[in-house]
């Protein structure tokens, strides 16, 4: 998986997309599978993207960069390594996950949709993660966490720097 | 200790969060450590979130439970006396004597929790594939008819009935037709699609078959949500495994009919759980909620007749279809028109949070304090959100609301999908309406002006309004801002914003009254 912020595109960034676009037969109806894909590929979905992605599926530019720019997972620019996802929704708020908010702004030095400078940390609000009778709680590249604190949060991070 | 232990641990998202992986290994390094053979098998979840992890083992032929358990336990645990290590401070018992659990009436739930979610024996042990094979064999209007005698409701929010809906598509001719499965599952408060999905993934993939087989459509997709990366593990292993044995395809159990599901994800958008705002997401477009009508039912996924069901919906019907008086029987059950079971999910502030399954009419008092045994914190109960973010808030003195969609309606309240936020009395409900609105204007789809607009302007008025600053007018233009949102927007997202911040102003005006003590001391405790 490649993260790296800045990283300059070439041939074979095109070919990678290409290549989920032919995963998927092509489908302009499969076209959020195929950003979802390109996104956990590449980290992102660049403008370079969309433009290999309109023409391997027939749609115009717009088409591609409208639904793009609907659905909150994908992003223009690389994410961070570590993606701290932290659910902001009600029954979390109920047992305190405004707090921890504010702790992990802190801890992590980025506001809540901004990545670190030095492409380790994207921080990131989400409502609801289907834990909210464990809350507060918390995803870290895709590792849920219940019960979250910026202990178990740090000690997750550490785990997914690991893996 | 020679003979075998045989032993469950969930691998529900829920436990996982809590650890459950790490209890598994220090489970299993402990028995090898002393020559116990541990037959280990991974659940989904009974839904005692408290108890996650919860391990059980089987004592003289019943399970015993123990949690929540640490790894650090685990020594502990088979020093005791294992498997009946009744004396351990993490016993709790015989699992389904625990009174949360002996005091529900499991029925859609059946399974989660008890049997491995891929193990298709264990299933059809359990009383599955009973519903289908008996289906496959039946007219597809005797279907229909079976789930319309059932009074069973859309458990998505709505509360349609299922049987009108899928009479409507089966009346239709075309040339193709869609089951699709809402497991959009955007609530705060709810967890019940989810779980069943991880716990029991067949018994969502037998409903939908047989949806398909009352309907005449002979595909089917399943939407959901990419925050649930577990349970699209879970049920794409479930529909591969169920293709490999016949029971999806081009003959479905020899039956000579064709059903096959694909599985599609979101991408982190709210709104898609609107039913056509997910079909336009399922034909690979934004989701923007589509004009009414047509309904899906007669033009849908590509302009097609479409069956949109939740997954709890869904996941009921094999039980109706299990035998010729299943639909009666669940008939039975519940109140007046709110008939059969609902998973509750009882969230937030709860001392014992989880999914309580129990026929309407049950009230939110017996939930919160019988089952969920009040606040978390120890604090007393202040204010409760019933039916996810676009649902009223309850104040302490409504608790004896029986819980069904007639009487919720009866106190300008909804059950929506069965989430049960709790808060103690530390919440500001001036900060939670504007959390309404916020909310409202972030997930918008933008495709009208009141809900697209009014939202923004919602959430800056009362802003003001918890800044003091001209309260009583302020108040009033949020008042309006709602009237304009409800009369006027295309769907229930800006339709039904108003319903939390016009009841949190009705039940909590303490809140929004200009800066007062009580409010101060509010404000403090929420920051503190
Ligand atoms: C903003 C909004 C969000 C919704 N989210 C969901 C959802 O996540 N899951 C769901 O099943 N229904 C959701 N619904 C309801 C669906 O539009 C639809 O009524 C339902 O999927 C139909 O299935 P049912 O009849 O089985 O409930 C939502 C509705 C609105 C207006
Ligand atoms: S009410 Fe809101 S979400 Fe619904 S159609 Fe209008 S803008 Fe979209
Ligand atoms: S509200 Fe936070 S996990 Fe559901």
């Amino acid at each position: 998986m490649d993260t790296q912020p800045g990283r300059q595109r070439c041939a074979a960034d095109a070919d990678e997309v290409r290549g989920i676009c032919v995963r998927h037969d092509r489908r302009a109806d499969a076209l959020i599978e195929i950003l979802i894909d390109v996104q956990h590929a590449r980290g992102c979905v660049a403008d370079a993207d969309v433009g290999v992605i309109a023409e391997a599926l027939n749609l115009s530019l717009a088409e591609v960069h409208g639904v793009r720019s609907f659905y909150a997972d994908f992003s223009t620019t690389p994410k961070g390594r570590c993606v701290v996802k932290l659910c902001r929704a009600e029954a979390c708020q109920s047992v305190g996950s405004d707090a921890l908010a504010e702790q992990l702004r802190a801890r992590l030095g980025v506001e809540f949709g901004q990545t670190s400078r030095d492409g380790m940390h994207t921080l990131e609000a989400v409502y609801c993660l289907g834990n909210c009778a464990l809350g507060p709680a918390a995803m870290v590249n895709g590792r849920l966490i219940g019960r979250a604190d910026s202990e178990r949060i740090d000690a997750m991070i550490t785990e997914v720097g690991n893996d | 200790m020679t003979e075998p232990v045989n032993a469950w641990l969930p691998a529900d998202a829920a436990a996982l969060s809590v650890g459950a992986d790490a209890v598994a290994a220090a489970l299993v390094t402990e028995a090898a450590r002393r020559g116990v053979e541990l037959r280990l098998k991974r659940t989904g979840s009974r839904g005692m979130m408290w108890l996650e992890p919860l391990l059980e083992v089987e004592v003289d032929g019943v399970r015993a439970g123990y949690g929540p358990l640490s790894p650090e336990d685990v020594p502990s645990l088979f020093a005791a006396d294992f498997p009946a290590a009744e004396s351990h401070p993490r016993c709790v018992g015989l699992v389904e004597e625990i009174p949360f659990l002996a005091r529900q009436q499991r029925l859609t739930f059946a399974r989660c929790g008890i049997i491995e979610p891929l193990d298709l024996d264990a299933y059809q042990a359990h009383g599955g594939l009973a519903g289908l094979q008996r289906a496959a064999g039946m007219a597809p209007e005797r279907i229909v008819e079976a789930v319309t005698e059932s009074g069973l409701r859309g458990r998505g929010g709505a509360g349609f009935p299922a049987g009108i809906k899928w009479r409507t598509v089966l009346e239709q001719a075309a040339d193709r037709k869609y089951v699709c499965c809402n497991a959009d599952e955007g609530d705060s408060g709810t967890f019940a699609d989810r779980m069943l999905i991880e716990g029991d993934p067949f018994t969502l993939l037998e409903g939908m078959v047989i949806a398909g087989f009352a309907t005449g459509a002979s595909e089917g997709l399943v939407y959901v949500r990419s925050e649930y990366p577990h349970a699209i593990a879970t049920l794409r292993r479930a529909i591969e495994l169920w293709r490999d044995k016949g029971l999806l395809g081009a003959d479905v159990l020899g039956s000579g009919r064709a059903f096959d599901i694909t599985l599609r994800r979101g991408a982190g958008a709210y709104i898609c759980g609107e039913e056509s705002s997910m079909l336009e997401s399922l034909e690979g477009r934004r989701g923007e909620v589509r004009v009414r009508p047509p309904i899906p039912a007669i033009s849908g996924l590509f302009a097609r007749p479409t069956v949109v069901n939740n997954v709890l919906t869904l996941a009921t019907v094999p039980l109706l279809l299990a035998d010729a008086a299943a639909p009666t029987r669940y008939a039975a059950l519940g109140e007046g028109r709110s008939t059969g079971t609902q998973p509750f999910q009882l969230a937030g502030n709860i001392r014992r949070g989880g999914l309580v399954e129990r026929a309407f009419g049950i009230t939110l008092r017996e939930l919160i304090e019988d089952f969920g045994g009040g606040t978390l914190s120890g604090r007393p109960v202040r204010a409760v959100q019933v039916g996810g973010p676009l649902g009223a808030w309850l104040p302490a003195s409504s608790l004896d609301v029986a819980m069904t969609y007639e009487a919720l309606a009866g106190v300008d309240a909804m059950l929506g999908h069965g989430g049960i936020v709790v808060f103690d009395d530390s919440v500001d409900m001036a900060r939670m309406a504007e959390f309404a609105m916020a909310f409202c204007a972030e997930e918008s789809c933008g495709k009208c002006t009141p809900c697209r607009i009014g939202a923004v302007r919602g959430a800056e008025t009362l802003q003001k309004v918890r800044r003091g600053e001209h309260v009583a007018d302020n108040i009033r233009l949020v008042e309006d801002l709602c009237e304009v949102m409800t009369d006027g927007s295309l769907c229930a997202m800006g339709g039904l914003t108003p319903m939390p911040v016009l009841s949190a102003l009705k039940h909590f005006p303490e809140d929004f009254a200009p800066a007062d003590d009580a409010r101060t001391h509010h404000a403090a405790q929420v920051t503190s």
